[in-house]
C-alpha cells in the first residue's frame, strides 16, 4: 500500500512540475494545484501510521499514542490546503489581469517570437 | 565593526585602550584598509583627491568656510582619533605616509596652476590635508602633535582665505585670477588681511602656519622609516612642498591685488561692508596671535587636544617662535625664497592663462572615476543581468525546480537513500483503485490542460477528490473535509476564470515547430520525471520506517487537559499553534483584498467581450436550470446550518472554522450560480471585507484577552457554563478564536469568488 501511495504522490508531482513549466497560464494554474496536492499528501504521509485511528482523544482516558494517526502533519496540511487555495486564487486573478492587459495567455505576456 | 569585534566594544575609550590588541590582530590590515578607504577619500588624499576641487567650484556662500575648514577635516580628524590604535605599524606608515606625501606635493603643484581663486585654494587645501596625513603617517608622537596643531592652523588661515575669495567674487563678479589685477587700490583692507592669511599659508615667520610647518620640517629630518632613501629624501620633498606653497600663495596675492588696474570686470570693486569683513579680521588676528605668542594663545587648547589624542605618551614639544638658526629654519628660508623665484619664473607662463598643468600627464582622475563608475554600475550590472537574468517565466521556474532537485539530491548522493525495514501493509483494494484513478486524472490533466481546459479542470478536480479520499483512509477526517470544500471552491473559481481566457483550438504541429520545441519539451519531461521519481522515493522511504518521537505525543496528551478539546488537530490549530493560524488567516485576508483590488482594475480582453456573454439576468438559461436553481436556493439555509454545525463541533469532532467558513462561502456562491450575479447581488448584501475585519479583530482580541488574566497571548481557557435548556456547556476561549477564523475564511473566500463573478456584469468601459 505504501508503494501505491508513494507512486500517487510521485505522479502528482511529475504532472505538476511538467505543467508548471508549460507556456500557457492555465496550464501553470492546474500544475500548481496538482503540485499542491502532491506536497500536501507528502507532508501528510510524514505521519503515516498503519491502521491508525483519527486523532481524537477521549476526555480523561489514558491514551496509547501509537494507535492514532499523527495529528501534527494533519494540522500543518489543513492550513496548507487553505493557503494553497488562496495562492491559486491570487495567481488566477493575476493571470486574468495580465491577460486583460497584454492580450495573450502566454506566461511572459507576449507570444513567443514577438 | 571589525574594530568593535577586536576590541570587544564599540565604545571609543575601550577601542583606544585596545590599541595593542588591534595592531596584533589578524584582521588589522583589513580594518586599516577599510578605515583608510573612508578617511583618505574624505580628506581628499591621492588617488581620491579630485573630488574636493570640483566640490568647491560652487559659488561662495559664507558657509564655505565650514566646508574648507571643518568638513574636509573630518577624514583627518578620524585618522588622528584612531591614531593611537592604528598607527605605529609599517602598514600604516606605508599607506598613510605615501598617500599623504603624494597628495602634499601634487596638491601644491596643481594649486600653482589654477586660475580660479577657489580652485587654487581647494588644491592648496588638498595639499595641506596631505601635510596633516603625512604628519600622522610618520608614526611619531611629535608628528601627531604637529598634525593636530596644523589642523587648527589650517582651519584659521584657510577659512579667512576662502572668505576673502568670497569677498573678491562678490565685489568683482569673477574669481578668475587672469582677469583680476591690482585690487589693492580698491580694497586695501581686504587685501592686507588676505596677505596675512596667505602668508600664514605660505609659512611666513610670526604667523601660525609657520609654526606647524617648522614642526613638519623638523620631523621630516628626524623620522626613521623602513626605507632609508625615503627618509633622506623627505626633507627635500618637504622643502619642495614649501617652495610650491609659497609660490601659489604669492600668486594668490600678487595676481589678485597687484599689477595694473583690472579691466572689464563685471562690477566696479570696492571694500565690502563692515560685517562681511569682520570674520576675516577675527581669523587673521588669530593667525597673528598664534604666530607671535603661540604658548599663550593656542597652547592650552593644543595641549587639551594632544593629550586627548596621545594620553600619557604626550611628548615634550615646544611652541617657541624662535628656535635659533636650525635646519628647519633654513628650510623655511629656502622655501620662501624658492617660492618667490618660482613664481617669478612662472609668471609669464601663467599670464598666458593655459588651462592645463605643465609637466603632468593629462591624467584626469575624475574621468577615470567616472569611467569606473560607469563600467561597474552599468556595464557589469548589465552583463550580469544578461548572463543570469531573464524576464521569461519558464526559464526562471526551470532553474527553480532544478535547484530544488539538486538540493534534494545532494544529501542522497552523499549518504544514499535507505528504505525503511517496515513490511508493507496489506493493499487496500479500494484505495489502490482510487489512487490509480487519481494518477490517471493527474496525467490526463497534464495532457489536456493546453487545449481542453474544461476537461483538464475536471480531471484535476478528480485528482483532488482522490487526495481527499486518501485523507479519509489515512485517518484524517478534518483534512478530508477541508480538501473537499477547497476542491469545490477552487473548481468554481477556475470555472469563473475560464471565461476570460482566449480561445485555443488544437492545431497540428508543423514538423518544423515540433522539431524546435522538442529539446525544450524533452528537458521539461526529464525534469518532471526526476522530480516525480524523487518525491515518490522519498515518500516511500519515510513511510517504511517507524515514526520518530515528535512533539505530537505532547499534543495528544495535552489536547484535553490544556486545550479542552478532543479533536487534537483542531486544538493544535486554534490553541497550540494559534499564533501561526492567526498569521495564516491574515494571509488569506490579504489575498482576498489583493484579488479584489486587482479585479477592480481588471479590464477583460477584447475578444472575450466580442463573444457576447449570456445576457443577465438569464431568462432562457434560468428556465433550463429551473429545478437545480430552486434546489440550490433552498440549499442556502441548509448549508448555512451545516457550516454552523461544523463550526460548533470543531473542537471535539471533525470540523472547525476553516471548513465551516468554506462551507458558508460555497452556500453564497451557489446563490450566484443559481440566480445569476445580478439576482444574487440584489438579494444578498454580503460585506466580505467586514467579515474579514471582524474575524481578524475577534481572533486578535481573543488572543489579547489572555493578557487580562496575565497569561501569554492566545492562552486558551475553558469556561463551563450552565444553561437552562441546553444543559452544561463547556466553552473554551479557543472557540471564539475559531469563530474569528471562520469569519475571515468566509470573508476572504467570498470576496474572491464574488469579485470574479461580478466581472460578468461589469461593462468593460466603466
Amino acid at each position: 500500500m505504501e508503494l501505491i501511495i508513494a507512486l500517487l504522490i510521485g505522479t502528482l508531482t511529475g504532472c505538476g512540475v511538467w505543467l508548471l513549466l508549460r507556456p500557457r497560464t492555465f496550464q501553470v494554474i492546474i500544475g500548481l494545484s496538482l503540485l499542491s496536492y502532491a506536497v500536501n499528501l507528502f507532508i501528510f504521509v510524514m505521519g503515516w501510521v498503519r491502521g491508525g485511528r483519527p486523532p481524537f482523544v477521549e476526555p480523561g482516558a489514558a491514551v496509547d499514542f501509537s494507535r492514532f494517526a499523527d495529528p501534527l502533519p494533519q494540522a500543518l496540511v489543513l492550513t496548507a490546503i487553505v493557503i494553497s487555495f488562496a495562492t491559486t486564487a491570487l495567481l488566477l486573478v493575476v493571470l486574468l489581469a495580465a491577460r486583460g492587459l497584454t492580450g495573450t495567455d502566454h506566461v511572459d505576456g507576449q507570444e513567443p517570437g514577438e | 565593526m571589525l574594530l568593535g569585534r577586536i576590541a570587544g566594544s564599540y565604545d571609543l575609550d575601550e577601542v583606544l585602550r585596545a590599541g595593542d590588541a588591534i595592531r596584533g590582530h589578524a584582521l588589522y590590515v583589513p580594518t586599516l584598509l577599510l578605515v583608510l578607504a573612508g578617511t583618505l577619500t574624505k580628506s581628499a588624499q591621492f588617488p581620491f583627491h579630485f573630488w574636493l576641487p570640483h566640490a568647491m567650484a560652487a559659488p561662495t556662500p559664507v558657509s564655505a568656510y565650514l566646508h574648507s575648514a571643518a568638513m574636509v577635516k573630518l577624514g583627518v580628524f578620524l585618522m588622528a582619533r584612531l591614531w593611537p590604535v592604528l598607527a605605529g605599524t609599517d602598514a600604516w606608515m606605508w599607506t598613510v605616509g605615501i598617500a599623504g606625501l603624494i597628495t602634499l606635493v601634487l596638491g601644491a603643484y596643481l594649486a600653482i596652476f589654477q586660475h580660479d581663486l577657489k580652485g587654487l585654494l581647494a588644491y592648496s587645501t588638498v595639499s595641506h590635508l596631505g601635510l596633516i596625513t603625512v604628519l600622522l603617517g610618520l608614526n611619531t608622537p611629535l608628528g601627531a602633535v604637529a598634525a593636530v596643531f596644523h589642523i587648527l592652523n589650517h582651519a584659521t588661515f584657510k577659512a579667512s582665505l576662502f572668505m576673502a575669495a568670497g569677498i573678491i567674487d562678490h565685489e568683482t563678479g569673477t574669481r578668475d585670477i587672469r582677469r583680476l589685477n591690482g585690487l589693492y587700490r580698491f580694497m586695501p583692507i581686504t587685501g592686507t588681511l588676505a596677505m596675512v592669511a596667505a602668508g600664514a599659508m605660505a609659512g611666513v615667520p610670526l604667523l601660525n602656519g609657520f609654526l606647524s610647518k617648522e614642526m613638519f620640517f623638523a620631523e621630516s629630518l628626524e623620522v626613521e622609516g623602513p626605507v632609508r632613501a625615503l627618509d633622506r629624501a623627505l626633507p627635500f620633498i618637504a622643502t619642495l612642498w614649501g617652495i610650491f606653497s609659497v609660490a601659489y600663495s604669492v600668486r594668490f596675492i600678487h595676481g589678485v591685488f597687484f599689477g595694473p588696474a583690472p579691466r572689464g570686470l563685471p562690477r566696479v570693486p570696492h571694500e565690502p561692508p563692515r560685517w562681511m569683513r569682520f570674520p576675516i579680521e577675527l581669523l587673521v588676528l588669530a593667525c597673528l596671535a598664534v604666530g607671535i605668542l603661540p604658548a599663550l594663545t593656542i597652547g592650552p587648547l593644543l595641549d587639551v587636544a594632544v593629550r586627548a589624542l596621545l594620553g600619557a605618551a604626550t611628548p615634550q614639544y615646544s611652541l617657541e617662535v624662535w628656535h635659533g638658526f636650525t635646519t628647519p629654519f633654513l628650510m623655511s628660508l629656502v622655501a620662501l625664497a624658492g617660492g618667490v623665484v618660482l613664481y617669478m619664473i612662472l609668471q609669464k607662463y601663467l599670464a598666458r592663462g593655459e588651462e592645463r598643468t605643465p609637466l603632468l600627464p593629462a591624467i584626469d582622475t575624475r574621468a577615470i572615476f567616472d569611467r569606473v563608475l560607469l563600467v561597474v554600475s552599468w556595464r557589469w550590472a548589465r552583463w550580469v543581468e544578461r548572463l543570469f537574468g531573464t524576464q521569461r517565466l519558464q526559464p526562471q521556474l526551470r532553474w527553480l525546480v532544478l535547484a530544488a532537485l539538486v538540493a534534494a539530491l545532494w544529501p542522497v548522493l552523499h549518504r544514499g537513500l535507505e528504505f525503511g525495514a517496515l513490511p508493507w501493509s496489506p493493499v487496500d483494494p479500494a484505495l489502490a483503485v482510487v489512487a490509480a484513478l487519481g494518477a490517471a486524472c493527474a496525467l490526463g490533466a497534464a495532457w489536456q490542460a493546453k487545449f481542453h481546459r474544461f476537461a483538464a479542470l475536471a480531471l484535476a478536480g478528480g485528482a483532488g477528490l482522490v487526495v481527499c479520499l486518501t485523507f479519509v483512509r489515512g485517518a484524517a477526517p478534518d483534512l478530508a473535509l477541508t480538501q473537499l470544500m477547497v476542491e469545490i471552491v477552487t473548481t468554481v473559481l477556475l470555472l469563473l476564470g475560464l471565461r476570460w481566457l482566449p480561445k485555443r483550438t488544437p492545431f497540428a504541429w508543423t514538423s518544423e515547430g515540433a522539431r524546435a520545441a522538442r529539446p525544450r519539451r524533452l528537458r521539461d519531461l526529464a525534469l518532471a520525471l526526476s522530480c516525480g521519481v524523487g518525491v515518490a522515493a522519498l515518500a516511500y522511504a519515510i513511510m517504511t520506517r517507524p515514526l520518530p518521537e515528535t512533539i505530537s505525543s505532547y499534543f495528544m496528551a495535552n489536547a484535553w487537559p490544556l486545550g479542552g478539546g478532543s479533536n487534537v488537530v483542531n486544538v493544535i490549530i486554534v490553541d497550540f499553534r494559534g499564533f501561526d493560524t492567526l498569521g495564516e488567516v491574515s494571509v488569506l485576508a490579504v489575498v482576498g483584498i489583493s484579488v479584489y483590488s486587482l479585479l477592480r482594475r481588471f479590464r477583460p480582453a477584447r475578444e472575450s467581450l466580442d463573444t457576447p456573454p449570456r445576457p443577465e439576468p438569464v431568462q432562457g438559461a434560468a428556465e433550463d436550470l429551473l429545478v437545480p436553481a430552486v434546489i440550490m436556493r433552498f440549499m442556502f439555509p441548509v448549508i448555512g446550518l451545516l457550516a454552523g454545525y461544523l463550526l460548533l463541533r470543531g473542537h471535539n469532532l471533525p470540523g472547525g472554522g476553516f471548513v465551516a467558513g468554506l462551507a458558508l462561502a460555497i452556500a453564497v456562491i451557489l446563490q450566484y450560480m443559481a440566480g445569476g450575479t445580478r439576482w444574487a447581488e440584489e438579494r444578498l448584501a454580503i460585506r466580505p471585507t467586514r467579515w474579514m475585519g471582524a474575524g481578524l479583530l475577534l481572533g486578535g482580541a481573543t488572543g489579547a484577552g489572555a493578557w487580562l488574566f496575565s497569561h501569554a497571548f492566545l492562552t486558551s481557557h475553558t469556561a463551563h457554563v450552565h444553561l437552562p435548556v441546553l444543559g452544561e456547556l463547556h466553552l473554551p476561549s479557543a472557540f471564539l478564536f475559531d469563530l474569528g477564523i471562520f469569519a475571515v475564511v468566509v470573508g476572504a473566500t467570498g470576496l474572491i469568488l464574488i469579485a470574479i463573478a461580478h466581472q460578468s456584469v461589469r461593462h468593460p468601459w466603466n
